[in-house]
C-alpha cells in the first residue's frame, strides 16, 4: 500500500477511533450501565463521575505504561539474564561483563565531560544572550536567529559541523572555517580536528552546545523580565555598578530557573547519541553511553550489556526524576 | 532602565556589539551550509564557501577552440574565434560570461604578460588577441593554427556565483538513487500521524487530570512527571521485541505507536498546566447549566487550549522530523524503501564524505521545514517552552 495513503488512514482510524472511544465509552456509561434518571439517579450520577475520569486516562495510561514504563522494568530483566542461553538468570554477569571492557569506561569518562562541560557551557551562554538581548532594540530578531538552531536536527548540526571541522591537504585550500582560522594565525599544517583524542570530545560538545543554547536564553530572558523592577532600583539608588546588579540582584534571582535550565539539558545531554553517531561513532576515542548502547544492542547484537548499559543511563538519570517529581508534588499542594 | 544612574553610552555599544558577535557566532555554521549548497562542487573544493560570497581572483587555463574544427580562412590567413568561456563550456554563450579577464598570458612561466585588448604576438605572424569578456581572435597560416587549442593563461575576477543544480540532483532527477524526495516524504509519512495522534489521547487525559477529582490523581501527576525524563533508550529492545511479536516491527505503524508513546508524557504535562490555569468559573457554571464533562471539554476547554495544543503540536513536530534513534530502530527495511532523511543524510556521511555538494544539500533539505515551522510558529513554540519548564 502507498504509505501516503497508509498515513493518511492512519491519522483518520488513530483520530476516529479516539473521538468515537471517548464518545462512545461516555455514552454507554451515561445511558446504558448508570442513567442519570430513574429510581437511583443520584446514586448513578455520582457512580458515573467516579468512573468518567478513568474513561478520560484510559488510553493515556496504556500507551505510557507499555511505552515508557514496562520497558523500565523489561529492560532491568533483561540486563539479569543470558539471551543466548534460554533466558536463564546470571544476575550482574552482565554488569560485571560491562565493567571488564575498556570502551564502557571511556563512554562513562566523556559522559561525564558532557554533563560537566555543556550544561554549564549552555547555561552560561543562554544568560549572556538573554542578558544582552534584553536591553537593545533589535534584541527579538537577536534572539529568534540564537534560538533557531533548536529547529535543526543533530544529524543536520552534525553535517554543518563537519563542514567547519572539515580538513583537506596542505597544499590546496581549506575548506573548514577551523583549519583555514588555525593556518591563518599560524598554524604549521591542518588538523583533523575529530580524531584528536580528548579534543575531539569538545568538538562534539560544541555541537549541542550551539543547539541548546538557544532554548536556554529564551527561559533566563523570560526569568529576568519576571524579576521586580523595584529589586533593581534600589540597588541603583544604593549604587551599585552593572555587573554588581547582574551578578548580585538577578542571578539570585532567578537561581531556581537556572537550576530548571540546568537539569533540563543535563538530560538531553544524557541521551545524546546522534551527535556522535553522525560525526565520529565513537571512534578515536569520543564513545558515549548512548552510543555504546546502540552499539551493544544492534551491532554486537548483546542484549545482556546493552541493556545493562540502558539502566546505567537510567540510574544517571534518577536523581532528577526523583528532584523534578519532589518539586512538582510540592507545587501540587 | 541602567539610564537612571546615568551612565549609557559606552556599555550600550559593548552590549550592541556583543550580541552582534554572538549572533554572527550563532548563524555562521548554517550560512556556510546554505551557502555551500548553492556551489559545485568544484567550488566548493577549490575556496572556503565565506569566499564565495565575495567576487573572487582566479588565475585559470583556458584554451580555444580546436583549429581543426574550428579555423576559417580570411584575408589569406587562418582565424578562430569565439569565447574562451564558452569553450570550456563554463557558459552557453559569450553574453552570459561574468568574469573578467585583467591579466592573460600564453605561457606558464608568464601568466600576467598582456592586459586585457592588448593583442599577443606568438612569432612568425601568429597573434591572439583577448579581451577582458573571454572572446579571443587567433590568427597565423595554415600550420600555425592547427592541432590543439592554444592555451590561454588567464587572471580573471569572477564576481560570486550560484547554481540550483544540487536542488535539482537532490530533489527532482527521478534516476538519482541517492535522491532525497522519497526520504523526504517518508519523513513526512512518520511525522503527522506521529504528531496528530498523541494530541487528542493527551488532551483527554489532561483534562481529567486538571478538573476531575478522583482517588489517585496527585500519584498520576507524579508519574507523569517522572516519565518526562525516562530515557528512550531503555525501550528500544522491550518494545522492539513487542512490535515483532505482534506483527508491526518494521513498518510504519510501529513507529508512530512509538512516537506517540514517547511523546505522551510531555503533551500530557504542557496541556495539563496549561487546562489548570484556566478560570474555573467558567467550567462550573457551565457544569451548572448541567453541562457533561464529556461536553465541557469539546465545547470549551479544547478550544480554550488551543495555544497549548499548538505548542506541542510543534515540539512533537520538530522532534519527529529530527529524529534519528527511533527511525533507527523502529523502522527497519532492507530494500530502502522507508528510509527517512536523517537516516539517509548519515548514510551519506558514510559514502559520501568529501562530497559537500551532495551532503550540504542533502542536509539543508532536511532543515528547512524545520526551520519553517520555527520561524512561523516560534510565539507557540517559545509559550510551550516556558510553559514545560519555568516553574
Amino acid at each position: 500500500m502507498n504509505p501516503a495513503l497508509q498515513g493518511l488512514i492512519t491519522i483518520i482510524v488513530g483520530v476516529g477511533g479516539c473521538v468515537a472511544y471517548f464518545y462512545f465509552s461516555n455514552q454507554v456509561l451515561d445511558k446504558v450501565l448508570f442513567p442519570g434518571r430513574g429510581p437511583n439517579a443520584g446514586r448513578n450520577i455520582n457512580r458515573a463521575n467516579a468512573i468518567r475520569p478513568w474513561l478520560f486516562l484510559f488510553p493515556a495510561i496504556l500507551a505510557l505504561g507499555l511505552y515508557l514504563a514496562y520497558p523500565v522494568v523489561e529492560t532491568l530483566r533483561l540486563s539479569m539474564i543470558d539471551r543466548n542461553n534460554g533466558g536463564a538468570f546470571v544476575g550482574a554477569d552482565n554488569y560485571i561483563r560491562m565493567f571488564g571492557e575498556e570502551k564502557f569506561w571511556e563512554a562513562v569518562r566523556n559522559n561525564f565531560l558532557w554533563l560537566l562541560i555543556v550544561p554549564a557551557a549552555s547555561t552560561a551562554f543562554g544568560l549572556l544572550a538573554a542578558q544582552l538581548t534584553d536591553r537593545i532594540g533589535w534584541g527579538n530578531i537577536a534572539k529568534s536567529l540564537i534560538f533557531m538552531p533548536m529547529a535543526i536536527s543533530f544529524v543536520g548540526a552534525a553535517v554543518i559541523f563537519k563542514l567547519i571541522y572539515d580538513a583537506r591537504p596542505e597544499d590546496v585550500a581549506q575548506i573548514g572555517i577551523l583549519n583555514a582560522l588555525y593556518l591563518q594565525f599560524g598554524g604549521e599544517s591542518p588538523i583533523t580536528w575529530l580524531t584528536v583524542p580528548f579534543w575531539n570530545n569538545l568538538f562534539l560538545m560544541i555541537v549541542l552546545i550551539w543547539i541548546q543554547t538557544g532554548f536556554a536564553m529564551v527561559i533566563l530572558s523570560a526569568a529576568l523580565r519576571g524579576i521586580p523592577e523595584e529589586t533593581v532600583e534600589a540597588a541603583i539608588v544604593d549604587g551599585a555598578g552593572p555587573f554588581q546588579i547582574f551578578f548580585k540582584i538577578k542571578i539570585p534571582q532567578i537561581s531556581g530557573t537556572i537550576v530548571v535550565v540546568w537539569t533540563t539539558i543535563t538530560i538531553v545531554v544524557l541521551k545524546v547519541f546522534d551527535i556522535v553517531f553522525a560525526m565520529t561513532n565513537g571512534q578515536w576515542e569520543t564513545q558515549v553511553l548512548a552510543n555504546y548502547m546502540y552499539d551493544k544492542l544492534f551491532r554486537a547484537n548483546d542484549w545482556g550489556v546493552g541493556s545493562a548499559s540502558a539502566m546505567i543511563i537510567m540510574l544517571m538519570v534518577t536523581p532528577i526524576l526523583v528532584w523534578n517529581v519532589y518539586n512538582a508534588r510540592k507545587e501540587m499542594r | 532602565m541602567d539610564n537612571i544612574a546615568g551612565k549609557k553610552s559606552g556599555l550600550t555599544w559593548a552590549v550592541h556589539i556583543s550580541v552582534l558577535a554572538l549572533v554572527l557566532l550563532w548563524v555562521f555554521p548554517t550560512l556556510g551550509l546554505l551557502v555551500s549548497s548553492f556551489r559545485t562542487g568544484d567550488q566548493i573544493t577549490s575556496s572556503g564557501w565565506w569566499a564565495a560570497l565575495f567576487p573572487a581572483e582566479l588565475n585559470e587555463t583556458l584554451r580555444t577552440a580546436d583549429p581543426d574544427d574550428f579555423r576559417f580562412e580570411r584575408d589569406g590567413v587562418f582565424v578562430v574565434e569565439g569565447n574562451l568561456y564558452v569553450v570550456d563550456g563554463r557558459v552557453e554563450s559569450a553574453d552570459g560570461v561574468r568574469a573578467e579577464i585583467s591579466v592573460w598570458g600564453t605561457s606558464s612561466r608568464a601568466i600576467d604578460d598582456f592586459v586585457a585588448g592588448e593583442t599577443a604576438d606568438l612569432g612568425d605572424g601568429e597573434e591572439i588577441t583577448v579581451q577582458a569578456n573571454g572572446d579571443y581572435i587567433w590568427t597565423g597560416n595554415d600550420d600555425q593554427i592547427s592541432g590543439r587549442g592554444q592555451r590561454v593563461f588567464a587572471t580573471a575576477e569572477t564576481p560570486p556565483e550560484f547554481t540550483t543544480n544540487n536542488y535539482r540532483n537532490v530533489l527532482f532527477d527521478p534516476t538519482n538513487r541517492e535522491g532525497m524526495t522519497r526520504a523526504f516524504f517518508n519523513t513526512l509519512t512518520v511525522t503527522i500521524p506521529a504528531t496528530i495522534i498523541p494530541i487528542l489521547i493527551a488532551a483527554f487525559a489532561a483534562y481529567a487530570l486538571a478538573w476531575m477529582d478522583f482517588p489517585g490523581r496527585a500519584l498520576l501527576v507524579a508519574a507523569v512527571v517522572a516519565l518526562l525524563v525516562v530515557p528512550l533508550q531503555l525501550a528500544l529492545i522491550p518494545l522492539l521485541t513487542l512490535h515483532n511479536a505482534i506483527g508491526i516491527g518494521k513498518g510504519y505503524l510501529g513507529v508512530w505507536l512509538a512516537h506517540t508513546g514517547f511523546g505522551l508524557p510531555l503533551a500530557i504535562y504542557l496541556l495539563r498546566n496549561y487546562m489548570v490555569g484556566l478560570p474555573r468559573e467558567i467550567i462550573e457554571s457551565a457544569k451548572v447549566d448541567g453541562a457533561t464533562d464529556f461536553q465541557i471539554f469539546t465545547k470549551i476547554i479544547l478550544p480554550l487550549s488551543f495555544p497549548a495544543l499548538a505548542s506541542f503540536a510543534i515540539f512533537q513536530f520538530l522532534w519527529t522530523w529530527n529524529d534519528l534513534l527511533v527511525a533507527l530502530v523502529f523502522l527497519i527495511d532492507s530494500s530502502g524503501d522507508t528510509t527517512v532523511m536523517t537516516r539517509q543524510i548519515v548514510e551519506l556521511l558514510g559514502t559520501r564524505g568529501g562530497d559537500w555538494e551532495v551532503l550540504a544539500t542533502a542536509a539543508f533539505v532536511s532543515i528547512a521545514v524545520p526551520l519553517l515551522v520555527f520561524f512561523t510558529m516560534q510565539r507557540y513554540l517559545v509559550r510551550g517552552l516556558l510553559a514545560g519548564s519555568v516553574k
